[in-house]
């Protein structure tokens, strides 16, 4: 069963990349990005990660394509890609040779569920045999990341609140009024 | 998009569940998949909804942009200050164990504080960038 939901979604994650590559309309390539996302939002819930799967939906299918829909609402004109007549065998060449190697890094990673795998061996251990002893927290996730390494989650909290002032400080003054004036007079 | 009557009305119907949602998977966080990050997301994803429905004037009177100006910084304010509360009482930097009499009191207690802070601030960040976005956008 598992098999064949996995490869449903894989063959639909191909359709939408292609997709995506066959698109010219920026617009339609944002909301092909939302289903990609919502896809792999699928196949996360499939590995026993339903916290990811969450964020996934939330964040890559929701907030960040309504997010580029609306950038590309506020460009003006640029609204489909120009293909240029340079050649792309320079780009071909790179991206397979990178595919190449992020394949070749596959097989260091330990196998899906090994349980003698090196990080599953030492902390991972200790969190899943004390966590909800010394937390009380059912959902072990939580407990990681909350108490036991809370302070990667507060590293998190402030980098969130420092891409929401960086974007502030770029975009949210009133200069936006100057911007449009000299567009205007142009 | 604003004058279309189905999206009107399935969104005012829609927007209080995802909010309603968002706060059990706020505070259900221990017990089942979620925790603040996520359901600061879903929040604002109410949030966009109606804004992408109502206009965007409509949603900045429903939240004023310097309560959000306010919730991204309280929300790591509350994050921090769940930190130097544990050392105040005599523990380190975020362990939780000492906020109350019991070690596992403390780290629910701790755990369920922080996870509001981050649930607050990622609201809050997310609803307003796309504010900062959406009100760059020409009227048509």
């Amino acid at each position: 069963m598992s098999l064949v939901v996995n490869l449903v979604l894989l063959v639909f994650l191909l359709v939408m990349a292609l997709a995506v590559l066959k698109t010219r309309h920026l617009f339609a390539m944002a909301m092909l990005f939302g289903l990609y996302s919502l896809l792999v939002a699928g196949l996360f819930v499939v590995l026993d990660a339903p916290d990811v799967a969450f964020t996934e939906a939330a964040v890559g299918t929701g907030i960040s394509t309504v997010l580029m829909l609306v950038t590309l609402a506020s460009i003006k004109d640029g609204h489909e890609l120009v293909s240029t007549q340079k050649s792309r065998a320079a780009p071909l060449i790179i991206c397979i040779l990178m595919g190449g190697l992020l394949i070749y890094g596959t097989h260091d990673i330990a196998e899906l569920g090994d349980g003698k795998s090196a990080p599953h061996m030492q902390v991972a251990a200790r969190y899943i045999e004390k966590g909800q002893e010394e937390t009380g927290v059912p959902n072990l996730v939580t407990a990681v990341l909350a108490s036991y390494r809370g302070f990667d989650t507060l590293g998190e909290v402030t980098v969130v609140l420092t891409a929401g002032i960086g974007v502030l400080m770029l975009l949210g003054s009133r200069k936006k009024i100057r911007i449009k004036e000299v567009s205007n007079g142009k | 998009m604003a004058n279309d009557l189905i999206l009107r009305v399935v969104t005012k119907w829609l927007s209080p569940i995802i909010i309603l949602f968002a706060l059990y998977v706020q505070f259900h966080g221990d017990y089942s998949p979620g925790g603040g990050f996520q359901a600061g997301v879903i929040f604002s994803s109410a949030i966009l909804l109606y804004a992408l429905t109502y206009g965007l004037d409509a949603a900045l009177q429903l939240i004023p942009e310097y309560m959000l100006r306010i919730g991204a910084s309280l929300g790591v304010l509350i994050y921090g200050g769940v930190g130097v509360a544990s050392m105040i009482l005599g523990g380190n930097f975020l362990n939780y164990s000492v906020l109350a009499s019991t070690s596992i009191a403390g780290q629910h207690l701790g755990i369920i504080i922080i996870e509001l802070g981050v649930g607050i601030t990622v609201a809050s960040v997310m609803v307003l960038l796309f504010f900062t976005f959406a009100r760059r956008v020409a009227p048509e």
